[in-house]
């Protein structure tokens, strides 16, 4: 494997928009806020900036295709810009375009500004997408939980659990994040639910109920980063570096071929795999302090929970219902803030706002839901669907 | 060496609608509907249509002769897919036809599927595919949408393995206009139901059966099954006695549990006959509409050891049976609902990339790696084989649309637009190893899970409704209704 980019680049400004139904907002209004809080945390100007990666996913709902809009939006004077769009890894796509020009030595300072508005559409949940001219003609329709919730099937067959079972321990994956939210201010959504509620709800796509299901919002992040080097000459203590970013993508052996049993996805274990060498974890459950993955589903952070090499194969329905990933349950907390379950995911911010709240935390500046002295976290990401995707890991800690 | 039918197969959708449900609904207003409100009738579901049906139809009968030997195919319908395209080409792509059939459309009357049975008879050209697949629509609350169902039968005619012979026939015309439909129209016009049975049937039938019988040299007494499709009930017993046929040589299983499928209907009562049939038997078959087209048959010796592998009675036997009369009339189109703004997504179809892809969408051709045996669909460039990658040049069709398959994963989606809530999709695990995400339909009681059987069907993909255009593919169904 290559050497990697591991302590080559460090985070030194972050900002995140409040996520929500921001109908006060525009996607440049939102970039806007985001991006305003990280250039205060640098304490950088905006003609600092070498260059930048917008990731933004929809365009029919959004700031419109290329890199022209997010320039405008920011005043980004004739600097590189490019956009990036990877499904739902579209967020972390962009910081891992800006960390690579800083590694690479061909930006001192670069930005990386995710964005997407999912409100406008005029109802709720994703619209459908497009699959190409050929796709169209003979893959089915489907939701984005109708595309998770067969998660279900595979992983209670693969390990002999009781479709009561399961669900149970689903709905204690979206019961925690929302128990986290609460402690967020820029969540969506901030109320904490009960388990009959999240078992009782009307069902989305089956086993998927309402609470199993993230919702939809409106969001940007942003992060600017550069070498330890300047961020050490820019006065940063406390320096938050990025030990990995690595990604996988499908190339449809899951989908189209027998060999994969729907209990897991593939993507993610290879994308953790690639981002542990990168990164020199060997023990991910002892090493890891916190992490924020991609609950889009509360069936994909359980089975996510496998996939990252921190619960044991077949365990995370056990590790999951004994509070192992709560806040305050003495394993690794997951989704410290809420995760998309609370924040909802505006789908080019997400993987930024995971980003933002580790890098928050291991700088000891997470308000009331701060954790005791955290060294490494982790971000995960999980786009398209489970059996054809993409998936992101990224791992930044205290340099 | 006899020219005659070498096979027949019949189709009827699995959906069916009580009639009593159709009754209730109406009640307020047509008490009187209630009277004829037994059984039930099928309809069709919303991705089900005439080219559909035929192709479901036909499938069963392809392995005799072989499918390389066939040399026309023919569809008879009153509701052709299109007004100007041609339904028998898809039903071609969609059987793996050899390029070199010769394929048509025949329609604008109830009689279009006897009449391109007798048509095949006297061209007598070689192995022949001749199907009728109907599903008239009737405007809410008329005698009609009771009575009116839906199927499509197909005949395999040849030289070989004959089943069923002609050995008398007459034709004529007769502008009698019992009922018309205009173009455009969805739905058609009926004149009075006494007229069309007392100036009609019985006056324009009994004379064309008994010039028919005349030239087949057979006694009306000897008719054994007497077929006669109607969508007026008790017409069928009326017009046997006319025709001085036994009663019991008259059968309303058809109209009973699957209502009259217009053009198909005769049809189906001819593949059902013939199940039934035993050699030597006579079957007199009439085709009504604007005229008559009598065919007077004889069963052969081989109808005896003949076992279709798609019948009528397994037909309506593989029924799951509803009383939701609004579902029927969505289905249809007699009713507009709110379907939300995910049903505005637009589906325009690239007809280039459609013709490109022509044979995969067809008859759900993947291929298999030469080098790995890796079964794929669909195809790309590549193999998608770990570790394998090579060049789908290197590799051969494979038709996956009769491999037998089970169900890995599924669920049940109630967010996305779907003209049948919930959307049921999942991983459709083949035998040869091939996968496949896939929509699956006429789920019924039973519930899906993990393993179920499963066999696929053709259907109705989506359509495009600002252009009007339908495009086919293929989608998995429980083996069990």
């Amino acid at each position: 494997m290559a050497t990697g980019i591991k302590d080559k680049v460090a985070i030194i400004g972050m900002g995140c928009s409040r996520f929500g139904e921001r109908f006060d907002a525009g996607t440049h209004d939102l970039m806007a806020e985001a991006f305003n809080e990280a250039l205060q945390d640098a304490g950088i100007e905006r003609k600092q900036i070498d260059a930048a990666w917008f990731g933004s996913c929809l365009d029919q709902i959004n700031i419109g295709n290329s890199a022209i809009p997010a320039s405008l939006a920011l005043r980004l004077d004739g600097i590189p810009v490019s956009r990036v769009e990877n499904m739902c890894a579209t967020g972390t796509e962009a910081l891992r375009g800006a960390a690579y020009a800083v590694a690479s030595g061909a930006a001192d300072i670069a930005l990386a500004i995710g964005a997407e508005k999912l409100k406008d559409t005029g109802y709720g949940g994703l619209p459908p997408t497009y699959k190409g001219t050929f796709n169209d003609l003979w893959m089915p329709l489907g939701s984005a939980p109708a595309g998770f919730a067969q998660l279900a099937d595979g992983y209670r067959t693969r390990y002999g659990i009781s479709r009561e079972e399961l669900k149970r321990a689903i709905a204690r994956v979206s019961w925690k994040s929302h128990q986290n939210g609460v402690l967020s201010p820029k969540a969506h959504l901030r109320k904490s639910v009960t388990m009959e509620q999240i078992l009782g709800a009307p069902m989305i796509a089956d086993p998927l109920g309402l609470f199993d299901c993230c919702g939809v919002s409106d969001g940007a992040a942003c992060a600017i980063v550069t070498t330890p080097e300047i961020a050490r000459a820019l006065g940063r203590k406390d320096m938050v570096t990025i030990k990995a970013i690595q990604l996988s993508v499908s190339s449809g052996i899951e989908s189209t071929t027998n060999t994969w049993d729907g209990s897991h996805v593939r993507n993610t274990r290879n994308a953790a795999s690639r981002a542990y060498a990168e990164a020199g974890v060997t023990k991910p459950r002892e090493q890891i302090s916190l992490m924020e993955v991609h609950d889009c589903f509360s069936i994909t952070e359980l089975v996510t929970m496998e996939d990252l090499f921190i619960s044991e194969p077949g365990r995370a329905v056990h590790d999951v219902l004994d509070g192992f990933y709560d806040r305050d349950g003495g394993g690794v907390p997951c989704q410290v803030d809420g995760g998309l379950k609370c924040f909802g995911h505006p789908i080019g911010a997400s993987g930024l706002r995971m980003a933002y709240e580790v890098y928050n935390q291991l700088q000891g500046r997470a308000g009331e839901r701060q954790l005791k002295s955290p060294s490494l976290g982790l971000t995960h990401n999980l786009g398209g669907v489970p059996y054809q995707g993409v998936a992101a890991v990224s791992v930044l800690g205290l340099h | 060496m006899t020219y005659g039918i070498t096979g027949y197969g019949a189709y009827v959708p699995r959906l069916r609608m009580q009639r009593a449900a159709i009754a209730a609904a109406h009640r307020w207003m047509s008490p009187g509907l209630a009277a004829g409100a037994k059984g039930q009738r099928a309809f069709c579901s919303w991705d089900e249509d005439s080219i559909t049906m035929a192709v479901e139809a036909a499938r069963p009968v392809l392995n005799a002769p072989a499918r390389a030997a066939f040399q026309s195919l023919t569809v008879a319908t009153t509701r052709p897919a299109f007004a100007d395209l041609q339904g028998a080409s898809i039903v071609a792509g969609a059987l793996a036809m050899p390029a070199a059939v010769r394929t048509a459309d025949l329609g604008q009357s109830p009689r279009a599927g006897v009449s391109a049975l007798l048509a095949q008879w006297r061209l007598a050209d070689g192995p022949a595919l001749v199907i009728a697949s109907d599903h008239p629509s009737a405007k809410p609350a008329s005698a009609q949408e009771l009575g009116y169902g839906a199927g499509a039968a197909v005949f395999a005619l040849g030289s070989e393995g004959v089943i069923a012979e002609l050995i008398g026939a007459h034709s004529s015309w007769n502008l009698f206009v019992d009922h018309f439909r205009s173009n455009g129209s969805k739905h058609d016009y009926h004149w009075e139901e006494r007229w069309v049975r007392d100036e009609g049937y019985a006056k324009i039938v009994p004379e064309a059966v008994a010039a028919a019988l005349a030239s087949a040299g057979v006694d009306a007494a000897q008719v054994k099954h007497f077929i006669f499709a109607s969508p007026l009930k008790g017409s069928g017993a009326m017009v046997t006695k006319r025709c001085g046929i036994a009663a019991e040589a008259f059968d309303t299983t058809l109209d009973e549990q699957c209502g009259y499928a217009g053009a198909a209907h005769a049809c189906l009562m001819l593949a059902d006959a013939l199940e039934r049939g035993q050699p030597g038997e006579v079957i007199v078959l009439v085709g009504f509409g604007q005229g008559c087209d009598v065919l007077v048959l004889r069963a052969t010796e081989a109808i005896a050891a003949y076992r279709p592998r798609g019948g009528v009675r397994a037909a309506l036997a593989d029924a799951q049976v509803h009383g939701d009369y609004l579902r029927m009339l969505s289905y249809d189109k007699g009713i507009e609902l709110e379907w939300g703004m995910r049903s505005e997504k637009p589906v325009k179809t690239a007809l280039s990339e459609q013709y490109r892809s022509s044979d995969q969408l067809g008859a759900m051709v993947g291929c298999r790696c030469k080098r790995c045996g890796t079964v794929q669909f669909p195809r790309l460039a590549y193999c998608v084989g770990e570790g394998c990658g090579a060049p789908s040049t290197n590799s051969e069709p494979v038709p996956l649309s009769d491999v037998p398959a089970q169900l890995l994963t599924c669920t049940a989606d109630w967010l996305s637009y779907h003209p049948a809530p919930p959307l049921h999709v999942g991983f459709v695990q083949f035998e040869n190893g091939a996968r496949v995400l896939m929509e699956i339909v006429d789920v019924g009681a039973t519930a899906l899970d993990v393993g179920t059987p499963l066999r696929m069907t053709y259907r109705v993909k989506d359509v495009d409704t600002a252009r009007g255009f339908a495009r086919y593919f293929w989608k998995a169904t429980p083996l069990a209704a």
